[in-house]
């Protein structure tokens, strides 16, 4: 027997007041403020590093590392590299996690089921506010790195992988192109903290269990035992978007990627939906 | 989903219906946290819902409001079969349900302009009114903006009725609203069920306490281990208990003896005084006839109605112990 979904139809623009208020409490949370400061940190760390100590010789450390002395830019996009393992995986999760099980342990789900905002509404609504806190998370390194690289390094043309050399706009460009790719590589992630949301009224639980995943996957992708497996991997292209500093841009690897976490919020969104739709709410 | 889910009844139906209402747990092996229940609520009724803790009555709240599902049974509210037409008849309920509960890091406004919110069927445009209304209602003007986090545990019970009154309700589900309040909260509280109930709202108001029930309540239904034991009127509660007959006499131990052979089981509450219960088929005179007959000095006797309180012992055994 499913739980009480409304018949009556609710305009969208309903839809996107709920999402509102909830972006609304989700940014007035210190801790919501703490991670994007955090993130945002990243590249200055970055940036601060390689201006005391040099970049060191071309093949160590982070990819684009040694290229940022010759240029401001590369700050974002050696950050990005370096935050999209764990410190962004990590933040999403805790957002993703705390979803249905953060209320379930205030208590405030029940209120909200009996708003009544419908089980369906409330589980969409928080996934496309994990969503937003994802974009939010990649922008807060996109700042972060911009300010850094631009207070410290020159900033100009770039040399692309394929070795053209284009303008600033033209690279900044392809920067947002590539904040959009590891934002959208983060969704499938968004969803699958959703469902381990909805298991749980401890939000601790359901992060971790979140991260343990990403985690697992990154491995799993790195054992050439699982081959078979790796294209199907959540985290399998979070690091495939080289293509993007090609000229021409090929858009492959973006559409495959899309496609790719699309999967993963339709299968882990479904099974949201089952779990949470039949749940018996007693937090 | 049938058409039929969100069909709301007239205001004639009662305000709460259940039927054969029965909710097993799966997890703690099984047990029946309610039983057979079957419920009706009045339109314009203050319903006290009784019982000791542990005897299903926020389970029974819970499916209500939709948010456990009944493992048999139906329930309707207000005209509306839950749970499947809770978005029709949830707007119209406002409840307490196991306590208040709110986002720490927000203010008293943000938490209920956020319940506010999850509502479809709530009026964006009136939102921030309706809040300022409902904190003042509760007398938390004062503390609105402060972080709930902060609140002490009665500020946050009176947040929650806030939040039950946000919007005009034809029903509040109100689980023990007074838990935490100081006695000056509680005359509060229920000062303001009975303005609420004045304005034609139904209550439905669960408490462990049955002094909490007899002041406002209109009527009674008392749950003793997830099954429903009695419910009517306050006054039909009274008048079932078996009446108390009590006796003055220098002569207690001959009297008691007497009382004992009519089947009554005495007790002596004085050095010439003796209490029982008055057995179904005895009246009071053949009582006194039979003392009087055995040489029994009898100074006094008389015939008092059951004490609520008695009763409600009386119903649900141990009294208030905690059901395991």
């Amino acid at each position: 027997m499913s739980t009480g979904e409304s018949v009556v139809p609710i305009p969208r623009h309903r839809l996107l007041a709920l999402l509102g208020s909830e972006l609304l409490t989700m940014f007035r949370r210190w801790r919501t403020i703490v991670m994007l400061a955090a993130l945002a940190l990243v590249p200055v760390l970055i940036a601060v590093a390689v201006k005391v100590t040099g970049a060191g010789s071309r093949g160590h450390g982070p990819a684009f590392l040694s290229d940022i002395t010759e240029n401001g830019l590369f700050v974002i996009f050696t950050a990005l590299t370096v935050s999209i393992p764990l410190f962004l995986p990590l933040t999403v999760a805790v957002v993703a996690g705390d979803t249905i099980a953060g209320e379930a342990s205030f208590g405030t789900l029940r209120y909200l089921l009996i708003a009544p905002v419908g089980r369906v509404r409330l589980l969409a609504v928080k996934f496309a506010s994990s969503g937003v806190f994802a974009i939010a998370a990649v922008l807060a390194i996109v700042i972060g790195g911009i300010a850094a690289g631009a207070a410290l390094f020159p900033i100009g043309p770039v040399t692309l992988l394929s070795g053209d050399t284009v303008g600033v706009a033209d690279a900044f460009g392809r920067v947002l192109l590539l904040a959009g790719y590891v934002a959208i590589s983060l969704l499938g992630l968004c969803g699958i903290g959703l469902f381990i949301s909805t298991l749980t009224s401890m939000p601790v639980g359901a992060m971790a269990a979140t991260v343990v995943l990403a985690g697992v996957s990154q491995v799993l992708d790195q054992l050439p035992q699982f081959e078979v497996i790796h294209r199907y991997l959540p985290t399998h292209l979070w690091l495939g978007f080289a293509d993007l500093l090609r000229n021409p841009i090929l858009f492959d690897s973006y559409g495959q990627n899309a496609a790719l976490q699309l999967g993963y919020v339709v299968i882990f969104g479904a099974l949201a939906i089952g779990r949470f739709t039949t749940k018996d709410i007693l937090s | 989903m049938t058409e039929t889910a969100g069909v709301v009844g007239a205001a004639g139906d009662p305000a709460i219906v259940t039927r054969g209402l029965t909710k097993r747990f799966r997890r703690s092996g099984g047990r029946t946290a309610v039983d057979d229940l079957d419920l009706e609520v009045p339109r314009g009724a203050v319903f006290g819902f009784l019982g000791p803790n542990g005897s299903g009555k926020t389970t029974t709240i819970r499916m209500l409001l939709g948010l456990a599902t009944p493992t048999a049974g139906d329930i309707r509210v207000l005209g509306g079969d839950m749970p499947r037409a809770g978005a029709t008849v949830l707007p119209r309920v406002g409840a307490l349900v196991e306590g208040p509960a709110f986002a720490p890091f927000l203010s008293g406004v943000a938490n209920l302009t956020r319940f506010d919110a999850a509502d479809p069927a709530s009026s964006r445009s009136t939102r921030a009114e309706r809040v300022r209304v409902a904190l003042e209602r509760v007398g938390l003007g004062a503390a609105a903006t402060k972080r709930t986090g902060a609140y002490s545990l009665g500020m946050k019970q009176r947040l929650g009725l806030a939040s039950a009154l946000l919007g005009p309700r034809e029903l509040l589900v109100l689980d023990e609203p007074t838990n935490g309040l100081d006695p000056q909260g509680t005359r509060e509280v229920r000062a303001l069920i009975r303005s609420l109930a004045d304005d034609g709202t139904t209550v439905f108001l669960s408490s462990h306490l049955l002094s909490e029930i007899e002041q406002v309540c209109t009527h009674v239904a008392v749950m003793r281990s997830g099954r429903l034991i009695t419910s009517g009127t306050l006054d039909e509660l009274r008048a079932t208990g078996a009446p108390r007959l009590h006796v003055r006499t220098p002569d207690a131990q001959a009297a008691a003896s007497a009382l004992c052979r009519l089947g009554m089981d005495a007790e002596r509450t004085g050095a010439d005084e003796l209490d029982a219960m008055l057995g179904p088929d005895i009246a009071v005179e053949a009582v006194t006839a039979a003392l009087v007959a055995e040489g029994i000095r009898v100074r006094g006797i008389a015939v008092t109605g059951a004490s609520l309180e008695e009763r409600f012992v009386e119903l649900t055994g141990e009294g208030f112990d905690v059901d395991g």
